[in-house]
């Protein structure tokens, strides 16, 4: 594929190619904690649907909180991993505009916490360890919500996840929002996607609230420190899997498959501790959080 | 008296609110605006002798009222890395923290003591609203944790008053750990078999509700407290609807079956120690 003026079209593209990863490569090494945030809402993102639909097999939707109703915002059922019976629970955001309205975008209401309670109880009565997968704004604000008690659900969600006498695994997808998160997120390991966020507040709330002005949220984002980096320095997390180049969003089926491997690894280093033992160390961890600093 | 309030309490109103009303004489209700001379509010325990309105109420203040004679121990509080991630809004973190502390004096937004309530022991940590608005960082996490320790150290009861503008986010993801970490103590004095009472209080909200404040084995709370997850500005931009009255208020909790029981502060004693009497299986003395 020579052309008359001797340069090979061929050789041409791949250096194009590799200069466009080497940019690629150097501006998601680069992301700022907003810009952050940008790749972990991005709508391309792999979902938790996609997660359970790659990586579960024979999976079993369970539905409803048993006192009032199904919450579509938090995705819940048994199946296998690697061939081992599982648990799997996930907040869903949805990816088109009729399935983000079904999902609620992902903000759950009292009924998704309370199911997952349940399941997560149910779980722990057969001995099938908990995977979860995070991407959520937060927990739904809404005057129904309030009345049906969001908080004291999201408390007894974390509360489960802290007692549960088998292994519970969470891994922050995309979005990991305040308490909306933590409520499945209490989990012997915390595993965190390269470009996702965690955090307490979102930057814009956060600037909002402390700089009275939305527009601040970039440099909110860098002060709230919400980066897995961050969050493995300060030790809230357990483990950083590596995003493909460019983000999530560019190769789905890379990116399942490399939190499939840390799932597993995760869950064989669980293997074969006790109840007592899981509860315990569980505990120590959480309890040991907050002595480490970003100077 | 009603020629008084009508007529010349409103002129008092007017002539100090040009200068400043002297703490040490009077206060406005901000309930029902009426002027109350501090000494009965005082003796009231800072409830509105009008309107019944129930005002905020410092650690030290609540402290007094719970135990018996006034009479208690403070212990003294760990100390967690202050200003983990070097914040800074419009403010540096380290000096909201010491202004607070100023402020307040106390080290951070709770207090825990131990004493008796109507002779029976309890430890009572109490969260302080004036600092950083009760909000939850590692101190307080560590301090639940700390009052929770003790609680099973003593074999008694904990009590733990709320008031908090929610998570300390100062202290990005350290402050939403604290939801866990507070869970965590609430678990260890129920394995001790032993009673976990939760006292919501004007304002509690966010990420404190959402954790120890409602895994009380008794939920009471303050007439009039705001209590809820969300801010109602939020719901508000949210929903997009106008909130029902008197949303998120104790009352509202009460009959949506989220708590057990509003009580007033100046039953509130003589309520601990009957609640605290049947659960220990104890007979409680009249308290003082
Ligand atoms: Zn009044």
């Amino acid at each position: 594929m020579s052309e008359p003026d001797g340069i090979n079209i061929a050789d041409e593209v791949v250096r194009l190619i590799s200069v466009a990863d080497r940019q690629l490569r150097t501006t998601y090494s680069r992301l700022t904690p907003w810009q952050k945030t940008q790749v972990a809402r991005h709508p391309d993102r792999p979902k938790a649907k996609d997660y359970i639909e790659k990586l579960i097999t024979d999976f079993t939707p369970l539905a409803g909180d048993r006192a009032f109703a199904d919450d579509a915002a938090v995705l819940g059922g048994m199946g296998r991993f690697r061939g081992r019976p599982v648990m799997v629970l996930g907040t869903e955001k949805g990816t088109d505009t009729e399935s983000r309205v079904k999902h609620n975008f992902g903000m759950a209401r009292p009924e998704g916490y309370r199911k997952a309670r349940r399941l997560i109880e149910l779980a722990g009565r057969f001995k099938l360890p908990i995977l979860t997968f995070i991407d959520t704004a937060g927990a739904f604000p809404g005057i129904e919500a309030e009345a049906r008690g969001q908080a004291e659900a999201i408390a007894r969600s974390i509360e489960a996840c802290l007692e549960a006498p088998v292994p519970v695994i969470a891994t922050i997808i995309g979005e990991g929002g305040s308490g909306g998160a933590i409520a499945l997120a209490a989990g012997d390991i915390v595993l965190m996607l390269e470009h996702a966020v965690y955090s307490v507040i979102s930057p814009e709330g956060c600037a909002s609230i402390l700089w009275r002005d939305a527009t601040q949220a970039s440099v909110a984002a860098e002060a709230l420190r919400l980066t897995a980096e961050d969050l493995l320095r300060l030790k809230l997390i357990d483990q950083i899997v590596p995003e493909p180049l460019g983000g999530a969003q560019r190769d789905k089926t890379a990116t399942l498959y490399a939190v499939g491997l840390a799932i597993q690894e995760a869950l064989s280093n669980l293997n074969g501790t006790d109840a007592a033992t899981l509860r315990q160390r569980r505990r120590e961890k959480f309890l040991a959080m907050g002595r480490e600093t970003i100077g | 008296m009603n020629w008084l309030t009508e007529y010349v309490r409103p002129k008092i109103r007017t002539l100090f609110a040009l200068s400043s009303v002297p703490d040490n004489l009077w206060r406005q209700c901000p309930s029902c605006q009426q002027m109350l001379f501090h000494r009965d509010l005082t003796a009231n325990l800072k409830v509105c002798s009008h309107c019944g309105h129930h005002m905020r109420a410092d650690s030290t203040e609540r402290l007094d009222w719970t135990f018996d004679e006034n009479t208690y121990t403070r212990i003294e509080l760990p100390r967690p890395v202050a200003d983990p991630l070097r914040f800074r809004d419009t403010k540096r973190y380290a000096d909201r923290l010491k202004d607070a502390r100023e402020k307040t004096h106390t080290e951070d937004a709770i207090t825990v003591a131990h004493g008796t309530i109507g002779g029976q022991k309890a430890v009572v940590a109490v969260m302080e609203f004036n600092f950083i608005g009760g909000s939850m960082g590692a101190a307080v996490g560590d301090a639940i944790v700390a009052a929770a320790r003790l609680a099973v150290l003593q074999h008694v009861p904990l009590i733990i008053f709320t008031a908090s503008g929610g998570a300390r986010m100062q202290e990005g993801a350290i402050s939403l750990m604290q939801m866990p970490r507070t869970v965590i103590a609430t678990r260890m004095v129920k394995d001790a078999g032993l009673p976990f009472i939760v006292v919501l209080t004007d304002p509690t909200t966010g990420g404190v509700t959402a954790s120890f404040a409602m895994l009380g084995d008794i939920q009471i709370a303050e007439p009039g407290a705001m209590i809820g997850f969300a801010g109602a500005r939020v719901i508000e931009q949210t929903v997009r609807e106008k909130l029902p009255e008197g949303f998120q208020r104790a009352e509202y909790l009460l009959e949506h079956g989220i708590i057990d029981m509003v009580v007033k502060r100046t039953e509130m004693q003589a309520t601990l120690a009957r609640v605290i009497g049947l659960l220990m299986q104890q007979e409680p003395k009249a308290a003082a």
